[in-house]
């Protein structure tokens, strides 16, 4: 028999291809970077400064996306630069979806002293500034890899519980709760049985924002020196090196910006595809 | 033989937050003012009332979804009116319940496979994915069911996996909530005679709440009716329908369509 559901088909087509593209072609590329990446990201050499990508006149063979004023690959750099941006990506923006996420679901679907304790902390939580959160934490602890992980972990993770939350509490008022409460299913094995499989769409969507977030804020970071050490390529790095020589060669600026750019997007546009794919009643 | 319920003075009394004042505790609203009846082995027991008659309060009390505020509610003569969720645990499994919307009562994202088999594991059945197998066709739907989700379902299929995770258990008491009011008029035939058959083939003792005396005259061999919160009538079906003594009873009773009204349409 029909019930109209089985007749909604959305696609999630061209959007998720070509977001998938880009991100596991940056990704390959990342890794790969050692291989492929036709110079060194750190070597300098000043007499090739401001040299301008392979289509204009003057520029260097080898060096395809042109040099900065110091006479650094661009294009090397940034595939040195999406090692780091991955990296941040993937541990934050898991280690944020897990904490978030778990301290939302525990909230929603537990209720009670639980609730009253997550809630409260996210009320609290909300009421900093997070980009002075950050710096707060980053000039505490000192720049490194590590710090900006935890500046996203710890300002991010409301995100997460705060939409968990609700979706819990919305999915606690079902009736399969009460037919696995009839059924002799304790409340913690309910809440990951039954409970979980219907928020893991929206935690699946939220996820891939969050790592596109942490690319974002790592950039933000290093635009203000206080990511990783210096030298280190990162995209807000260039972004911010390239800023002062935007009048004498603006693909030092652009061609991070774009690169971050479409990162940032393709992960936005994963999680709305992959909502679609992930919802049976969808599909 | 004891009877297999026995309700005494059974309560409920909630906090009604919409009368709560802005400082202090909600007042307390009775939606169940002291019950008293019992439940024979293998009968069908009706209960019906209006909305807000306290019909489907009173049976997520027998399956103890709500825990009473006052009285006494005796399962095969154990008193079930305060056990916790770890000591009910093991009775869990001899009275089931049938939920009104299968869409809300089956989780979307499991298989009916496994809808049937999670509960009999819970309670360490033997094999239990040949009892749900076996579950399904007990209820007339075909094995291949067992890959699919609920969604893929029309209404009476989805109805009838509701049933088969119920019987799944082999319980003793089935409460039926309204199973049938979401469905139309030839789904709702089936599932009442899937249902009677059922419960004769297997012994069961069965609650059934309604809205719809048509339905409940169809199945039942005694009824309680249900007016805020309160008895206002128990006895066989047949004597209810011959010579009802509550007013509300007979307002009832005159509310079925009759299947030759007068012929306004001629």
């Amino acid at each position: 028999m029909l019930d109209g559901r089985s007749l909604i088909k959305r696609r999630a087509g061209a959007r998720l291809w070509l977001a998938g593209l880009w991100l596991g072609g940056l990704f390959a590329a990342a890794l790969a970077a050692p291989l492929i990446a036709p110079q060194d990201p750190l070597a300098q050499d000043l007499f090739l400064g401001r040299m301008p990508p392979f289509w204009m006149a003057g520029a260097e063979p080898g060096y395809y996306l042109g040099t900065d004023s110091l006479g650094r690959d661009v294009l090397s750099r940034i595939l040195y630069g999406a090692r780091i941006a991955f990296l941040v990506a993937i541990v934050a923006g898991s280690l944020t979806c897990l904490i978030g996420a778990g301290l939302g679901l525990a909230a929603g679907f537990l209720r009670g002293w639980v609730d009253l304790a997550v809630s409260r902390l996210i009320d609290i939580w909300m009421a900093f500034p997070p980009v002075l959160f950050a710096i707060l934490l980053i000039a505490v602890m000192g720049p490194g890899l590590f710090s900006i992980v935890l500046a996203i972990v710890v300002i991010d993770w409301t995100r997460f519980a705060r939409v968990v939350r609700a979706e819990a509490m919305a999915q606690g008022a079902m009736d399969y709760v009460a037919s696995a409460e009839v059924a002799g299913r304790s409340r913690l094995s309910t809440m990951i049985v039954e409970i979980l499989p219907n928020v893991l769409p929206t935690i699946v969507v939220l996820l891939t924002l969050e790592m596109g977030i942490a690319v974002i804020v790592e950039a933000i970071l290093s635009f203000v020196n206080l990511s990783i050490s210096t030298d280190d390529p990162t995209w807000g790095g260039m972004i911010a090196e390239g800023r002062t020589s935007i009048h004498q060669a603006w693909w030092v600026i652009v061609f991070p910006l774009i690169t971050l750019f479409l990162t940032v997007l393709s992960f936005s546009q994963l999680g709305e595809g992959l909502k679609d794919r992930f919802d049976p009643v969808l599909r | 033989m004891a009877d297999l319920y026995e309700l005494t003075d059974v309560r409920l009394a909630l906090p009604d937050m919409t009368r709560k004042p802005f400082l202090g505790a909600a007042p307390r609203t009775e939606i169940l003012k002291g019950l008293s009846f019992s439940i024979g082995r293998g009968e069908i027991l009706g209960i019906v009332g209006g909305s807000g008659s306290g019909k489907s309060t009173l049976g997520r009390c027998l399956v103890r979804l709500l825990e009473p505020t006052g009285g006494q509610i005796r399962f095969d003569g154990v008193d079930i009116t305060h056990l916790d969720a770890s000591q009910l645990r093991p009775l869990r499994r001899r009275f089931q319940m049938i939920f009104q919307d299968p869409m809300s009562s089956l989780n979307p994202r499991h298989k009916v496979g496994q809808l049937i088999s999670a509960p009999l594991r819970l309670h360490g059945a033997h094999q239990p994915d040949r009892a749900a197998i076996l579950a399904l066709e007990q209820v007339g739907l075909p094995r291949s069911f067992a890959d699919r989700y609920p969604h893929e379902l029309s209404g009476g299929q989805r109805q009838r996996v509701g049933i088969a995770r119920a019987i799944a258990l082999k319980p003793e008491f089935i409460l039926a909530d309204e199973i049938v009011s979401g469905l139309d008029v030839s789904s709702q035939a089936q599932v009442l005679n899937l249902l009677d058959e059922l419960v004769r083939d297997l012994g069961l003792t069965l609650a059934f709440i309604s809205h719809d005396l048509s339905v409940i005259r169809r199945l039942c061999s005694r009824v309680l009716v249900l007016y805020k919160g309160e008895i206002v009538e128990n006895a066989a079906t047949a004597d209810v329908f011959a010579a009802p003594k509550a007013d509300y009873t007979r307002a009832l009773l005159d509310a079925i369509p009759l299947p030759d009204p007068d012929q306004v349409w001629a």
